[in-house]
């Protein structure tokens, strides 16, 4: 008995209740739109419509007619996900079995991982809305993407054929060259907000104002005025690094339909292609979600008080949160329809002679103009 | 002699990119823009709008079977669409028509006639080759079927597409 | 006294195009055009046929010397004789080459006569290419696109004729097709002794017709078809079924009789659907007979035997040898006597030869004779294709079939116990109720179901002659090649790779792995073959000079 009390019931049930929350009513439904985000907004951009007729087949439950709601083609996620299922799971012959098998999850659970860390809101009934509050938020989330390219190189290996093997080497250069430039250009950060806890530095722009836009509380002062720069420069660094992080255009080298077939997951097929494309999505939105919480203050909206004063508060504090997360997803997309991909050399070149180098001013900046303004 | 291309010389703002990539998300967010206001015009949406009124007359959709204005097979199953056809798509099987048919001075019908439509490739040399003006490429082009067995268009089927077509050939008329 | 040799044929000067060429003397002028590569087109010409000249096709413009006033040629300035030439065009197929004469074959005037000889043989021919047979090797279409006009300038009414004669059991007319060149008359009356055919009516109405109460039922009426230029005469049995373009046609020889008749197989898609046959002046001229060139459905019958088998039971084959080889170790070689067959090629009997030899058969191996009455045409009393190449490796008796009734009778009394069959032992003296009381082993080869093959033992399903390589020898002592036309119907197999695969269970050493490297041993043992390849053999076969004297055949006689 004395062992069941121990057990801390409360905190047990609102995390696991969070955690079902977060992935499986946000995330894993906002990867199934983004997917079909990213196809309508490649249609409007080439000019064409995408996927608009996929309803929901009422008929074959016995209504009269098929659901299509207004934007006409929402069902296409789910129609998706069932032919990912569906679909002949094929494991080549010459394949490493084990790895193989092993790849496709290692690629898709760091990215749910890292979500744990994340506060995706203020309270709610009284909970805070983040799944693990811990003190090392940062580098947790840092350190936990990162098992993600393993994934990655595990499927390129084990593959055991000639382009998912390239996309593996490609792929494990590329991040590891740019999450160096990711933890540098995070560090400013840290400077301005005083800790590693991702609750910490929210609360700290809920207070100062949020780093990239200070005015949110609304007043200015010199030091605000002043780290400014450094918070641009810390931004768009970390922007790119977090674009070459998610193997997304114009940094998708370790893919490169053209060069590399599909690089790693080019033997892959089924659920198993399914959980690269997953893992690909699900670390976009960390990525997209850390942002927020770094540099636009998390579930933060001027004159919108925090969730203490009441769940409606709360409700809004979260949609706020993923609302600037579609935000930037969007943003994520735009890009991608938009450039080019780089050659290998200028990734590697623009990672190690330029973003580094960039960072690491930004650092001494940042801690100059901290020791300036004290 | 190797030749040496000579760069161009880029000023600061081209090499940091951002302008120019600004400048692409720019036009991308004027197709997004022109999309959304209805602006531009869109292709056409396949199964409510079709080409059909605007088919061109020289289009080439499938390959079909004619019989005359005396319900008479005009095929004689000479076999020389069979032979030039590129991708060996069809296949005749001669017949004699017997002596009691009302065309027996014909003396020879298709006993057989399929096409394979998984293979047709719609050249149309079928037609351009065929001397008693029996095949033509009518505007079908949704040729459909759930399995192979069922894309091969038999002779029957042929001559549902194709229908009546009384022309120039009147070879087989007595009076001729 | 003794006879004198031949006097050398004199050869005579003729201008061709302006070339002067020489040919011996007796030689029509259109051959000698057609040696000096200028074809001449014809419709009633035919080689082995007399002349009547009535198609008017092979007009040409010819010249002879011009005489001088003392009746010896005026010579040129290049010392050749001036050639006065006729005005009108002459018909070069009933005009032998004289010395000093001279033809044109394309001048402008011959290529007018010929427009008109074209549109004159077009005026009532119904252009029914689309349904004619004859349509891809039709005189009438090759010489319209290279000699004549594209179009008529006829605007009457076309004579109506009657269509889908039936001149015989295996003979279509289409009258209307018929250009009245009178090759079938001639050929029936010249070659096929049988002057059933003939002219009747006048001028346009003229048309072909048997004799009042005849009909063309020679053996040899398909002939008529195949020299028929156009598609008048038909095949009944070829008639409507598939177009000639489609054919793919392979050289190979007839085995109806102990002449071997060059043929040619014309096949689509595995399926024969004609024979015809082949100019060989050597065997059979251009001519082969209505009963051998359709007497080839067998091979496409469904009955075809395709898996070997053991008692009713399908097997694979190398199950099947290799029982078949233990049931031939198990016995003692008196108690084995084998029936080969006269129908096999010369590397199968070699085959089964070594086989006798090994198994000690001795005089217990023999074929069966086949004959028949000769024709006096083409057929030959021996109707088995190879008893020269049986008697040759001596797997026939020297009368080929002395040796089967002894072999019956120990079949019948049980000293025989195993019995090799490649022809249906039934047919060799043996009833299938004795073969069956008997309670002999057998071991047959064949293609197609009959009594031997239902009480046999071991079942081997072999190729039919269409369907392999290899060589014969007809009567007159001709090596002649098979080429293989079909592939064999399921797991059927070579008959020479079966009998090699059995020789090679039975202990032997040799492993020729082609029937090229087959034909190389057999060379190496028998000296008729020193030389000789099967490539060598060519198209038309060659005579085997170094023949060892075979014990006279009465058969053959």
């Amino acid at each position: 008995m004395a062992l069941l009390d121990s057990i801390p019931w409360f905190l047990v049930f609102t995390s696991l209740g969070k955690t079902i929350f977060l992935v499986f009513l946000v995330v894993l439904p906002m990867v199934s739109y983004t997917v079909y985000a990213e196809r309508r907004v490649s249609a409007l951009i080439q000019d064409r419509l995408g996927p608009n007729r996929t309803g929901f087949p009422l008929t074959l439950l016995g209504f009269k007619k098929d659901f299509s709601p207004f934007l006409g083609g929402l069902g296409q996620p789910i129609a998706d996900a069932a032919k990912f299922i569906l679909k002949e799971d094929l494991t080549p012959g010459h394949v490493n079995k084990p790895y193989f098998w092993l790849a496709p999850a290692l690629a898709m659970m760091p990215a749910l991982i890292t979500l744990s860390a994340l506060p995706f809101g203020s309270e709610f009934m009284g909970v805070k809305m983040v799944v693990a509050d811990i003190n090392v938020g940062l580098l947790f989330m840092f350190a936990i993407s990162s098992v993600g390219v393993y994934g990655i190189v595990l499927a390129g290996w084990a593959s055991n054929s000639k382009y998912p093997f390239l996309g593996g080497i490609r792929s494990t250069s590329q991040m590891i060259s740019y999450e160096l430039c990711m933890g540098l250009s995070a560090v400013p950060v840290l400077l301005v907000a005083g800790s590693t806890s991702l609750s910490k530095i929210i609360d700290y722009q809920v207070h100062e104002g949020w780093l990239l836009l200070p005015i949110t509380d609304g007043k200015l002062n010199l030091r605000e005025l002043l780290l400014f720069l450094p918070m641009v420069l810390a931004f768009i660094t970390f922007t790119i690094s977090m674009f070459a992080e998610t193997n997304r255009l114009p940094f998708d080298l370790p893919e490169s339909e053209s060069e590399l077939v599909a690089g790693y997951h080019t033997e892959y097929s089924s659920m198993k292609f399914a959980l690269f494309f997953l893992g690909e999505y699900t670390a976009m939105i960390a990525g997209s979600a850390l942002t927020v919480v770094l540099f636009l203050g998390g579930w933060h909206l001027p004159f919108i008080p925090d969730g203490s004063h009441g769940p409606i508060w709360g409700a809004i504090n979260i949609a706020s949160f993923f609302g600037k997360v579609a935000v930037l997803l969007f943003f994520f997309i735009w890009v991608r329809w938009t450039l080019p991909r780089f050659r290998y050399d200028q990734l590697m070149k623009l990672g190690w002679l330029y973003l580094f180098e960039i960072a690491l001013v930004n650092i001494f900046l940042t801690a100059g103009i901290l020791a300036f303004t004290h | 002699m190797a030749y040496t291309v000579q760069r161009p010389k880029l000023t600061f703002a081209e090499k940091i990119y951002l302008p120019s990539i600004i400048a692409g998300l720019a036009i991308t967010w004027k197709h997004i823009r022109r999309m959304l206001k209805g602006e531009t015009k869109v292709v056409m949406q396949y199964p409510e709008e079709k080409w059909d009124a605007h088919m061109p007359e020289h289009y080439r959709g499938a390959p079909t079977l004619v019989k005359d204005d005396h319900d008479r097979e005009r095929c004689v199953a000479c076999q020389l669409c069979e032979f030039i056809c590129p991708p060996r798509a069809i296949r005749i099987t001669p017949g004699e028509l017997p002596t009691e048919s009302k065309f027996s001075k014909v003396e020879k019908f298709p006993q057989a006639f399929e096409i394979d439509m998984i293979r047709c490739i719609y050249c149309g040399m079928c037609e351009e080759v065929c001397p008693e003006q029996a095949i033509f490429l009518r505007k079908d082009y949704a040729i459909t079927g759930t399995s192979r067995a069922e894309m091969v268009h038999d002779k029957a089927k042929l001559y549902e597409m194709g229908g009546v077509f009384d022309g120039l050939v009147h070879k087989w008329n007595p009076e001729k | 006294m003794s006879t004198a040799p031949a006097a050398p044929v004199p050869m005579v000067n003729v201008q061709i195009d302006g070339v002067w060429l020489q040919f011996p003397k007796g030689t029509r002028l259109i051959d000698a055009c057609g040696q000096a590569q200028k074809f001449i087109p014809r419709y009633c010409y035919h080689p082995k046929l007399s002349t009547p000249g009535n198609c008017r096709m092979c007009l040409v413009e010819m010249g002879m010397p011009k005489m001088g006033p003392d009746r010896q040629p005026v010579l040129g300035a290049d010392g050749r004789p001036e050639i006065a030439w006729i005005p009108r065009a002459q018909i070069s197929c009933a005009q032998d080459v004289s010395e000093g004469m001279a033809v044109r074959t394309d001048s402008p005037m011959v290529q007018e006569c010929r427009k008109g000889v074209m549109e004159f043989l077009l005026i009532n021919h119904p252009l029914d290419c689309p349904i004619c047979d004859q349509a891809g090797e039709c005189r009438l279409q090759e010489f319209s696109v290279e000699y004549g006009n594209s179009s008529s300038r006829f605007l009457e009414r076309k004579v109506k004729k009657p269509k889908s004669v039936e001149l015989g059991p295996r003979v279509t007319l289409d009258a209307e097709r018929c250009v009245l060149c009178s090759r079938c008359i001639r050929f029936m009356k010249e070659v096929a002794k049988d002057d059933v055919l003939g002219f009747v009516d006048r001028g346009s109405f003229s048309t072909i017709a048997c004799h009042p109460e005849r009909t063309l039922d020679s053996n040899y009426s398909l002939n008529t078809v195949d020299i028929c230029p156009v598609g008048a005469l038909t095949s009944t049995d070829f008639r409507f079924k598939m177009r000639v373009w489609f054919l793919k046609e392979t050289k190979t020889i007839d085995i109806n009789d102990g002449l071997g008749s060059n043929i040619t197989v014309g096949t689509r898609e595995n399926k024969i659907y004609r024979i015809t046959p082949r100019e060989n002046n050597d065997v059979n001229g251009c001519w082969l007979p209505d009963s051998h060139r359709l007497n080839f459905k067998f091979i496409a019958d469904p009955a075809r035997l395709t898996t070997p088998q053991v008692k009713g039971q399908p097997v694979d084959w190398r199950s099947a040898l290799s029982i078949t080889a233990e049931l031939l170790k198990a016995y003692p070689s008196q108690a084995i006597a084998m029936i080969a067959s006269a129908r096999m090629t010369n590397e199968e009997l070699f085959l089964c030869s070594q086989i006798a030899k090994t198994l000690q058969l001795g005089d217990r191996v023999d074929i069966l004779p086949r004959t028949g009455e000769p024709d006096g045409i083409l057929i030959p009393a021996d109707r088995n294709p190879n008893t020269t190449g049986a008697r040759l490796f001596q797997v026939a008796a020297p009368q080929p079939g002395a040796r089967l009734p002894s072999i019956a009778d120990r079949v019948r009394s049980g000293s025989i116990k195993v019995l090799i069959c490649l022809e249906d032992a039934t047919k060799c003296g043996l009833t299938p109720e004795e073969l069956a009381a008997s309670k002999c082993t057998v071991i047959a080869i064949d293609i197609l179901p009959n009594a031997t093959t239902r009480l046999a033992t071991v079942l081997l399903p072999g190729s039919g002659w269409v369907e392999k390589r290899g060589s014969m020898l007809n009567l007159n002592d001709r090596l002649q090649r098979l080429n293989r036309a079909l592939t064999a119907p399921g797991e059927a197999r070579d008959d020479w790779e079966i009998l090699r695969d059995l020789l090679l269970a039975l202990g032997g050493t040799q492993n020729p792995a082609t029937i090229e490297s087959l034909f190389q041993w057999m060379a190496s043992i028998h000296p008729e073959f020193s030389g000789m390849s099967l490539s060598k053999i060519g198209d038309l076969g060659s005579p085997i000079s170094s023949m060892a004297a075979l014990p006279a055949n009465a058969a053959q006689s």
